[in-house]
């Protein structure tokens, strides 16, 4: 018999009692509109995270101590967290643990071909630069003139830290754009002038010697604070700092940031094997060189899977909607006992019967898993679009979608449809 | 000079048991035999528990004799298996109900056609056909119209008109008046004169009601599963 006569007979009983049909699709709505939504929002949180994670330095590789009998898991992880936050987590660490200067030269000669630049930093703690009423909240630091690189910032006006800054450790320092405008009025009347720095006890001046633009992370969830009352990087000489400090020669970190054509894992590894002759005698400390394409790969294949879990989750709730769909198919089925032994009394095959219903049943559930589309179309691009990354669901997910509501239907509509297909003419015209 | 007009039912020792979850089955049809003719108009009386349902089921294709042979427009179907016997259904034996049985939701027309999608007719020709045997029972305006819209007697002449679709051996009507007040029955009853008559459609009526047993050609009575009498009938 002619499918197309199905389909529009299964349409037909749809259309007369819409309410029902409605309730019998929830589920399958439902479903289907939970599992579009999880996969969507998956996306946008995996890119957000990815994306904020390669502006924080894609291309680099961070190079830090760290103790050999790590009590967590992910050896580099929560130290890579550690150190950019500004805490000191090893406490024990002599001098002679370091990372020397003599150590980073020896790395340049080695290596100089493959890396594009070194950027070191110290905290040096959070200070305020005050000027009468006028102040600006800052995180000063020491840095090396690579830094600049490394981080791609942006300078507006004068120049970066160089060596030679760093060769007689002097009091010049390079400010943003934010606390030019809130010292000095205007981000280009900074340059050259005196900026007092009040931190703790200690009030510290320095010379300006550039100004570079202040760039907001991604990431929007983080709670919001005043113009006035943000908090700028203060960048001076990494020898300056360690004065102030009383901090000793060596570092606990730095970041390489390899050339173009390179890539980072490869000189992660080579770097950390550099470093073990050092660190082989070492008993405590050991250097760890991680890059930040392999973090940013592990995070997004843990997001990935973490989708799947919760989408797989959501499916159960498919299961549950077609448990639903098969109940209220077997249902309309002794209601049309009489119908079902007309038609065949007319000739209808068991076949044909069979047939007739598991249309029936998938055309519920294709028309739910429609709906169910567009639902989770709808949340999943209104919740990403509040993430802050719109992202919409790919077609692979949603030709996946239709076909598993299709298949739903398929498999819960068989058994009415048996039922339908097997029931004796004579029996069937008789009931009441 | 009267033609020997071909015989469309042919049934000999027909029984029919029933296994009741005794010891011993239950038989309703003792060994009947029963030949009708094309054209002609015949009606099968009997009271309730006289085995007429049995045997209108047997009739009908929906059910097999345990013995006996039924040779229904040549072929023998006593033995046929159930694929088979929905295809008599379909080609062969035109149904009317007591209750006339339409499809709810479903235009008049769509009804009419339903015999001929099941035996893959077009949807030029089912549809053609359908507005055709539909101007015969004279429901040609409400073609469109659906069963709740209709009223009993409209209902029965809709349901005659899908009777004669696929234009079976014979037309099988079980108790077609039942459910209708007299003056809606008497037209349905003049309508199968109207087909008898002008198309030679063989009609088999089933009923326990005498009076319009009368009215057909020739009057088959059941008794506990025999049939006790033949007669000719004619009073309209």
């Amino acid at each position: 018999m002619d499918f197309i006569e199905n389909i529009r007979l299964a349409v037909t009983g749809l259309l007369s009692n819409k309410m029902r049909a409605l309730l019998t699709m929830l589920g399958i709505i439902i479903g289907i509109a939970a599992v579009i939504t999880i996969v969507t929002l998956g996306d946008a949180i995996t890119s957000t995270v990815s994306s904020t994670m390669e502006e924080m330095g894609g291309k680099n590789i961070t190079v830090l101590l760290e103790e050999k009998n790590p009590e967590v898991v992910l050896p580099g992880m929560s130290q890579t967290l550690g150190v950019s936050m500004g805490f000191d987590i090893m406490g024990n660490m002599a001098e002679s643990d370091l990372i020397s200067d003599e150590m980073i030269g020896q790395l340049w000669d080695r290596y100089g071909d493959e890396i594009q630049a070194l950027s070191m930093i110290e905290q040096v703690g959070n200070g305020k630069a005050q000027d009468g009423r006028a102040y600006s909240n800052l995180s000063v630091s020491g840095v090396n003139g690579d830094y600049e690189k490394s981080e791609s910032l942006t300078l507006l006006e004068g120049r970066f830290i160089n060596d030679r800054d760093i060769d007689r450790a002097v009091n010049v320092a390079v400010i943003s754009d934010k606390t030019a405008k809130a010292i000095f009025g205007q981000a280009d009347k900074a340059l050259a002038q005196e900026i007092k720095v009040h931190m703790d006890t200690e009030i510290q001046t320095y010379t300006v010697v550039g100004i570079y633009e202040y760039e907001e992370l991604v990431m929007p969830m983080t709670t919001q604070v005043a113009e006035e009352d943000v908090r700028t990087a203060f960048y001076i000489p990494l020898s300056t700092a360690r004065k102030q400090t009383g901090a000793p020669d060596g570092c606990k970190s730095f970041t390489l940031m390899a050339k173009q054509n390179i890539q980072p894992s490869e000189l992660a590894d080579k770097v950390e094997s550099f470093f073990d002759i050092y660190y082989r005698d070492n008993v405590n400390y050991r250097c760890s060189a991680t890059s930040m394409d392999t973090i940013i790969e592990q995070m997004d294949d843990i997001m990935g899977t973490v989708s799947v879990a919760i989408a797989v989750i959501a499916g159960i709730s498919l299961l549950v909607g077609g448990i639903g769909v098969m109940n209220i198919m077997l249902v309309s089925i002794t209601e049309r006992t009489r119908e079902i032994g007309t038609r065949k009394a007319l000739g209808a095959t068991n076949g044909n019967i069979r047939i007739q219903f598991v249309v029936e049943a998938v055309i519920i559930c294709l028309i739910g898993g429609i709906i169910g589309i567009i639902l989770g179309i709808l949340c999943g691009v209104f919740g990403s679009s509040i993430l802050g990354y719109p992202a919409f669901p790919g077609v692979g997910i949603i030709l996946i979608a239709v076909t598993f509501s299709m298949l739903i239907g398929v498999f819960f509509g068989y058994y009415p449809a048996n039922k339908a297909a097997r029931m004796d003419p004579i029996e069937a015209l008789r009931y009441e | 000079m009267s033609e020997t007009k071909q015989v469309i039912i042919q049934m000999k020792g027909i029984r029919k048991s029933f296994y009741i979850g005794q010891p011993h089955e239950l038989e309703i049809l003792h060994g009947i035999g029963l030949s009708v003719r094309k054209g002609e108009f015949v009606s099968i009386v009997g009271a309730s528990g006289s085995g007429k349902s049995t045997l209108m089921n047997i009739i009908g294709a929906l059910d097999r004799p345990t013995s006996g042979e039924y040779i229904l427009d040549g072929v023998d179907i006593s033995k046929a298996g159930d694929g088979e016997l929905s295809g008599i259904r379909n080609r062969k034996i035109g149904f009317v109900f007591q209750t006339f049985n339409l499809i709810p939701r479903t235009s008049a027309l769509k009804n009419v056609e339903l015999p001929m999608l099941y035996s893959g007719t077009s949807k030029t020709l089912r549809t053609a056909r359908a507005k055709e045997l539909l101007e015969i029972v004279e429901m040609g305006e409400r073609m469109s119209h659906q069963p709740s819209e209709l009223s009993g007697g409209q209902k029965q002449r809709v349901a005659i008109a899908r009777a004669m679709a696929n234009d079976p051996a014979i037309i099988l009507a079980d108790e077609p008046t039942g459910a209708l007040d007299s003056e809606t029955g008497r037209l349905v009853m003049d309508l199968f004169h109207k087909l008898h008559r002008e198309q030679g459609k063989t009609i088999v009526l089933i009923t326990h009601n005498q009076e319009l047993a009368l009215e057909t050609e020739r009057i088959l009575t059941l008794r506990d599963g025999n049939f006790i009498s033949d007669e000719k009938g004619g009073q309209v």
